[in-house]
């Protein structure tokens, strides 16, 4: 079980604020008016007594509040809330003995309940403060590109370096390896008049290198991945080609699904739902929606899509990426365009090639690039015969989910107004990811849905659930039911997912268990930007826009990817590693995904990982210009990043200090930092 | 004098190139380099500096390309001009009357599906159209089952196998697939319908060669395309004439250097409902060194003792087949598909089949319960179930195929999915266009729904957009399709039997 003793500094930090309301669980109902004077609080109790008296006061304040309050009009919380022993996952030593002194005010609960307080916490924290809550919004004026800071030279040679000791290790291991070692290399070569099903040239990569990391790969695990992951320990004796499992398990801080707003839970109003639901559909339809696979679950479900993104209609498949590979052919053919962002997903490339309608691709997130190819392909038309384009579709993603990027929708709204073409969102990581009410990009920049033609998403990741959507108008919607592959020939979704998927909904749009939902999204926002913050202060070089829960940490050199994932394994946290090719060369980086099942503790066990790793593995070495900056007084807020923006497009050398905050600083100002503009 | 004049000038600037020239470190070498090697030639030196002027001049000159060449070059005024003449299509074209039509009449279930289900009219129908042929759907067991594994799994994994999605669960649904079928290993994908249309682009590649059955579902018509490799078709289920297309492509590419090779063909079609050779098969790929693709979405869990499908139905060894394609969706009633072939085979698909690597993976609940109904086929209740199945398919062939006047049944007598296609006489004589086949048949399922029994229709292909007639996809006959579940009694399916043979006589018979 994961245990912050690990961390020294987060015990002393949760004590030593704890006047206000880090202490989680007792003091949620503690009004705010103290926070102000919380730091100067926690500099005058120096001594660790006080400050343990303190704590104790402070958690029976609370708890008489709680008392007094309950029940609690959160009915999520108020559960856990009364309860002093929930957090066995988080508890640390020291917290657990102001406890046990004052569990005498309560009824003990009983062993069974407690476990399964601590299960259900396992896959959804509780919330430790009001204060850990945040609503993220696009502010108005223009959509700022992300800034990409740049690693020293030093750090971008030698990581060609290490490409290229590796490919020539690899070279002259398959020289030596295809003479003496045959056998290995027969899958490879010509056997008995059969061409080999790999061919020696593309199978080198993953022989060569992806092979040496596979262990940071396809961890299995099992139970919810919720907050915490459970993996099946496995070793490998021959250097990854095989793994045998160890029969144990460990389970992990979950920073690695999509699990966005935390409805991986086998308990709770989601679960209750599926679990009716199964008792009375069964597991299956057992059909196809064009034949006999439609049931009321299903209109019910689409009735939910369609109102919650702000659409006329909407369909369910049963996968998000058969959605998108159905969903182009039966929109564009011959003659028309599409137009790809460069970085879009496996599914588009693969729905619009089967489409047969003619693809460009516009650079990540360009605006210009955009407008530049619409230009040109309205202008010159069609290749050869000139005919203009029946169609033209823009495909872009809401949150790209390597970068943390978010799509630049006004400036796509404001292109379409002129250039008349039709425009198609996935909205895979960002339906539920974003914008106050969760409902994605549209919700995040203010924009009425209406100006998006197809709005496409996934069902896999914000609710917990599996399958894909597409939403537009009632008559594109009709056609689609009739000409989509999709829906004529792939098996229809399943109840339990499509009750998930519903139950899901409307806690998030409050019609079920009130409160729970907002909730979900403020924390979501929250966490959001308090890790990617402290990441920035530590020194790292993160990617993607400010709110978006996907955060990428650069690593750049190959060998880090392992060392990384090791390193945040030993700690007890699981992370995905990505690099070539599903990156740029010389871009490896580490992605985490935040939840809104994650506490603030949990973060900044994250953010303790981190700094020590970074500081082993030499991975802070951000510039400044992307942000991370000291504090400026109040007042200024982030003036001076603008003024940086500037400088960048005009091309300027920007002087930026590189911030290598101190842990504890960055622990000690995150949660007011956090809701002015990052900087 | 003006012509003195210029000469001087052009002396006097010769001499102080020719001074300049001299000054130049190394100018010397040159020159006597250039004399000792021409030995004074001027016309060589001459040829010579041409030579390297028009290697300079080529290799300066703008990239040479066909599309360049197309380019018409225009002012920004002229774009925007055009910009604003250019008016779109509408993104997707109007509903036609018949699509407006099946949109209506696709039926709604209300609750559980089940042999009889309820309509959102409110009236309980005999249910001949879903894919619930052992009725495992109402099984209370699985739902146990189902339910445990939500209280420990929730609902979906949250993210792709790579990345912490793969479960205990999967694995173990993949060995029990593996072992059922008696292959080396598999692979579970999330849906079934894709499976297939991301195993063939993981091996084949531009340049290999498929040949394919004519009459392969879409599936993997869409897999052959992503793939971009060579395609020759052979008549549907005709071995001759595969053996002649084998035999053909061998002969072309003996010069060339070898490539992959695969025929693909399905258990049970899903356009015809009939079966192939397999032994036949196996013997032409053994004897011209192709691989053996095999989809069995359809014949895994129906044909052979225990549901192992195709191979076991004809006695073949499934390691003799490179790839088997299925469904835990479909008689399975569970979710998601698979792919059983070797380890290589398997290993190769999860790192380079994108619906298996991009895609988030099953539900643990849809995987547990997979794994029960496979359990189950192979206990002697699950062998009892399918030969009730078998059964009740004989009881409602015996209303249809020989004593209808109309229809004709294209399935195996294993194959619970009867397709019933208009006999060709009956065609001839009325001279039936295939809308007109779509339609009539559209009449006879509503009919048959009018009386209790609820049938559906065998789907034709969605046309590529845009494509001319000249590359329109082949389409099947169109059919009634009609599911026989061993949900229903003995006495309920011939009665529902009779139900269709009349409501297709009264169709038939109603258009003069
Ligand atoms: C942008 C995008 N589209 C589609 C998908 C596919 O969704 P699913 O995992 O539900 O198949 C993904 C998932 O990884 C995605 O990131």
């Amino acid at each position: 079980m994961p245990s912050r003793t690990m961390n020294p500094f987060t015990s002393n930090a949760a004590v030593a604020s704890s006047f206000d309301a880090t202490d989680e669980k007792r003091s949620l109902r503690r009004s705010s008016v103290s926070r102000p004077n919380n730091r100067f609080t926690s500099f005058f109790s120096t001594s660790p007594k006080t400050r343990d008296a303190a704590a104790l006061q402070a958690a029976v304040i609370a708890q008489q509040h709680a008392l007094l309050n309950s029940p609690s009009p959160q009915p999520f919380n108020s559960a856990t809330l009364s309860l002093p022993t929930i957090s066995l996952s988080t508890a640390t030593g020291e917290k657990s003995k102001i406890e046990e002194r004052t569990t005498t005010l309560f009824q003990p609960p009983s062993p069974a309940e407690v476990r399964r307080i601590a299960k259900a916490h396992a896959q959804f924290g509780p919330l430790g403060s009001k204060n850990y809550l945040y609503s993220s919004r696009f502010e108005g004026g223009e959509f700022p590109d992300p800034i990409e800071d740049e690693p020293p030279y030093y750090f971008l040679i030698t990581t060609y370096i290490s490409y290229l000791v590796l490919i020539i290790f690899g070279h002259v291991r398959d020289f030596f390896g295809k003479r003496f070692r045959q056998e290995r290399y027969r899958h490879l070569q010509e056997r008995d008049g059969y061409a080999p099903l790999n061919s020696d040239f593309d199978n080198f990569y993953v022989r060569r290198l992806k092979m040496r990391i596979n262990d940071c790969f396809a961890r299995p695990t099992t139970g919810v991945p919720g907050r915490f992951i459970t993996l099946l320990d496995r070793k490998s004796d021959d250097h990854n080609l095989t793994f045998k499992l160890q029969g144990t398990t460990t389970e992990t801080l979950n920073m690695s699904s999509y699990n966005y707003l935390g409805f991986a839970q086998s308990e709770g109003p989601c679960a209750d739902a599926v679990e009716a639901c199964v008792r009375k559909y069964g597991v299956s339809t057992a059909s196809t929606r064009g034949d006999a696979g439609t049931s009321d679950l299903h209109v019910e479900v689409e009735d939910l899509i369609a109102k919650f993104v702000g659409k006329e209609a909407s369909m369910v498949f049963s996968m998000g990426f058969v959605t998108n590979a159905t969903a182009f052919p039966a929109l564009v053919g011959k003659g028309c365009l599409i137009i790809s962002d460069q970085l879009n997903h496996t599914s588009i490339r693969f729905g619009a090639r089967l489409s047969g309608a003619m693809i460009e691709m516009f650079k990540h997130n360009d605006m210009k690039d955009l407008e530049r190819l619409l230009r040109e392909a309205i202008a010159q038309g069609q290749p050869r015969t000139h005919r203009p384009w029946k169609k033209i579709l823009v495909a872009v993603e809401g949150l790209y989910s390597m970068e943390g990027t978010m799509c630049d929708l006004p400036g796509l709204v404001e292109l379409k107004k002129k250039y008349k073409f039709n425009l198609f969102v996935d909205e895979a990581h960002s339906i539920g990811a974003l914008g106050p009410q969760g409902r994605g990009v549209c919700d995040y920049f203010g924009i009425d849905p209406k100006e998006v033609d197809i709005l496409m998403g996934t069902l896999t990741k914000s609710f917990g659930a599996n399958g894909g959507y597409v939403a537009a108008d009632k008559a594109i919607i009709q056609k689609l039911r009739a000409t989509n592959a999709g829906t004529i020939f792939g098996e229809s979704p399943t109840p339990p997912v499509l009750m998930q998927i519903a139950s899901a909904l409307k806690i998030i749009t409050g019609d079920i268990a009130p409160g729970q939902g907002e909730e979900r999204l403020q924390r979501l926002a929250f966490n959001s930007r308090y890790l990617r913050l402290g990441l920035k202060r530590l020194g790292f070089i993160v990617y993607g826009h400010d709110d978006s829960p996907i955060i990428p940490v650069m690593l750049y050199n190959p060998a880090k990817m392992p060392a990384f994932s090791h390193e945040m394994l030993r700690r007890k946290i699981s992370v995905v590693v990505v690099g070539y090719p599903a990156t740029p060369l010389v871009s490896s980086r580490a992605r985490f995904c935040v939840s809104a099942a994650h506490t603030k503790d949990d973060l900044d066990r994250m953010l303790t990982a981190c700094d020590h790793i970074g500081d082993i593995l030499q991975l802070k070495f951000s510039s400044g210009i992307a942000g991370g900056q000291e504090p400026i007084p109040d007042g200024l807020t982030n003036k001076e990043e603008l003024e940086t923006r500037k400088a960048i497009s005009q091309g300027e050398k920007v002087v930026a200090t590189p911030p290598r905050w101190r842990l504890e600083d960055v622990l000690k100002r995150g949660v007011q930092d956090v809701k002015a503009p990052l900087r | 004098m003006d012509l003195q004049d210029a000469q001087n000038t052009f002396a006097r600037w010769l001499d102080n190139a020719a001074k300049r020239f001299q000054k130049m470190p190394g100018s010397a070498i040159i020159l006597r380099y250039i004399k000792s090697s021409y030995q004074n030639d001027p016309v060589r030196s001459a040829i010579e500096l041409f030579l390297f002027l028009f290697a300079v001049r080529y290799l300066l000159a703008p990239k040479y390309s066909t599309q360049k060449q197309k380019h018409v070059a225009l002012t920004e005024d002229e774009i925007d001009e055009l910009v604003e003449d250019w008016t779109p299509e509408p993104l997707v074209a109007p509903e036609t009357p018949f699509e407006a039509l099946e949109n209506e009449k696709r039926p709604v279930i209300v609750g559980p599906t089940g042999p009889r289900s309820k309509l959102s009219n409110g009236r309980t129908v005999m249910n001949l159209a879903s894919y619930n042929f052992y009725n495992f759907v109402g099984n209370e067991t699985l739902k146990e089952k189902a339910i445990a594994t939500l209280r420990t799994y929730g609902v979906g994994p949250c993210g792709p196998p790579g990345f912490y999605g793969t479960q205990d669960v999967h694995m173990k649904t993949e060995a029990d697939v593996a072992s059922h079928l008696g292959a080396d290993a598999c692979i579970v994908y999330a849906q079934a319908f894709s499976t297939i249309s991301s195993v063939i682009p993981a091996f084949s590649k531009r340049g290999d060669i498929i040949v394919a059955d004519k009459a392969v579902n879409y599936a993997v018509r869409k897999g052959i395309q992503i793939s971009r490799s060579t395609i020759r078709w052979y008549e549907h289920n005709d071995m001759q004439d595969l053996e002649r297309v084998l035999e053909r492509v061998t002969k072309e590419q003996a010069r060339k250097p070898l490539t992959r090779r695969f025929i693909i063909t399905e258990g049970l079609f899903e356009n015809v409902g009939d079966m192939p050779n397999l032994p036949k098969l196996i013997e032409l790929k053994l004897k011209y060194k192709f691989r053996l693709i095999l989809d069995e979405t359809w014949s895994y869990g129906i044909l052979g003792r225990t549901g192992r499908g195709l191979t076991e139905h004809q006695n073949v060894d499934a390691t003799a087949v490179d790839m088997i394609i299925g469904s835990l969706a479909g008689p399975l009633c569970a979710g998601g598909g698979f792919c059983a072939g070797s380890e290589e085979v398997v290993e190769h698909q999860r790192i380079s089949a994108a619906s298996y690597t991009f895609s988030a993976a099953l539900p643990a609940m849809l995987a547990t319960t997979a794994s029960e109904t496979i359990n189950m086929l192979q206990e002697d209740s699950g062998m009892e179930l399918i030969s009730t199945l078998r059964e009740n398919i004989k009881s409602m062939r015996a209303q249809l195929d020989p004593r209808s006047d109309w229809v004709r049944c294209t399935s195996s007598p294993e194959n619970p999915i009867m397709l019933l296609v208009l006999k060709k006489e009956v065609i001839e004589n009325k001279k039936l266009s295939v809308q007109d086949q779509e339609s009539l048949l559209q009449d006879a399922v509503d009919e048959a729904l009018a009386n209790g029994v609820l049938i559906t229709r065998l789907k034709s292909m969605p046309a590529p957009l845009g494509a001319g007639p000249r590359d329109q996809p082949w389409q099947p006959q169109p059919a009634l399709k009609v599911c026989v579940t061993a949900g229903l009694s003995k006495r309920e399916t011939e009665k529902a039997g009779v139900v269709i043979r009349h409501a297709i006589t009264k169709v038939m018979t109603r258009r003069k």
